[in-house]
């Protein structure tokens, strides 16, 4: 009987690729601690958050987003690595949009980050474009029947953010306090924004 | 290609179960696995499509047994061996010399 060879362990596979590339002076481990701090330190969630709650108070910014989104997303500065072509997708009454990357996991990092994992992982690529409400109520996200639900299927070149619906009695709230009402899921679509 | 990647519609891959204040990676390989792709394909000019490919060709069992981030060390793994800068040899010697130093 054949024995099974044990796996490698992935942190000595990764450890091996970037101590040869650092000995032929190919990459610079200073390098890529800075890419690891953008990403989990300043580049989030927050980003698109402050998209979202500016298209809610600014009436000709949601006319551009929706129009041009990756001009008016640059506007608050976010472009760039995975986020190169941005469609914004707005939930009303009647249509509400849930995102997702059947293939890989393509996602927009400008404004959201890195994607979680659930987002990359089997269960949810293969099940959210066959049952779409079934997917969104293990969220808890309970979409009346009378609202259409439509699931956009991300590409390597094109990227989206759900448009979330502005939460109802937050008319005297400040841009800044309607973005912490923006979560990661609602600009997904497996949420809703958080009530005021 | 289609594939096992082409999860779109599949039945059968249980539950979701999204994790609470996820943080942004689970170890710190991964924050290595991650960085290393902007480190490694301005000089070893392969594209975004390349590195996709080599993770499609992966055999189905081992493309859903294995983690994102293991995904992509298949990928950086198969590249940078064809392309000449990390071959499989050094590679694996490599790896045997941090299992001892680790032992």
């Amino acid at each position: 009987m054949a024995t099974h060879k044990k796996e490698t362990d992935p942190a000595l596979r990764v450890k091996a690729i970037e101590s040869i590339l650092a000995e032929k002076g190919l990459i610079d481990p200073k390098a890529l601690d800075a890419m690891v701090d953008l990403f989990e330190n300043k580049i989030g969630p927050r980003n698109g958050a402050r998209v979202v709650a500016k298209a809610w108070v600014d009436p000709a910014y949601r006319e551009r987003l929706l129009t041009d989104a990756t001009a008016a997303i640059k506007e608050l500065g976010y472009s760039g690595l995975q986020g190169e072509d941005m469609v914004v997708l707005e939930n009303t009454d009647e249509i509400h949009n849930v995102v997702v990357c059947t293939l890989c996991s393509c996602y927009p990092w400008p404004t959201l980050g890195l994607p979680p994992v659930w987002y990359k992982s089997a269960p949810y690529r293969s099940r959210v474009v066959a049952d779409p409400r079934g997917v969104l109520k293990e969220f808890g996200v309970e979409v009346p029947e009378t609202t259409e639900v439509r699931v956009w299927d991300t590409t390597a070149e094109l990227r989206y953010l759900v448009l979330p619906k502005r939460p109802p009695g937050t008319e005297a709230m400040s841009e800044e306090q309607l973005a912490e009402l923006v979560t990661r899921d609602s600009m997904i679509g497996t949420g809703l924004a958080k009530a005021a | 290609m289609n594939g096992i990647h082409d999860l779109g519609g599949m039945h059968g891959m249980g539950p979701i179960d999204p994790e609470a204040n996820e943080p942004v990676f689970h170890a710190d390989w991964e924050k290595r696995a991650f960085a290393l792709f902007a480190g490694t394909f301005v000089f070893a000019g392969y594209s975004v499509d390349e590195f996709r490919h080599e993770i499609e060709k992966m055999g189905h069992a081992a493309y859903l047994q294995h983690s994102y981030y293991e995904h992509w060390l298949v990928a950086y793994e198969e590249i940078l061996h064809r392309n000449g800068f990390v071959t499989h040899d050094e590679r694996l010697k490599r790896i045997a010399e941090l299992e001892k130093e680790a032992a």
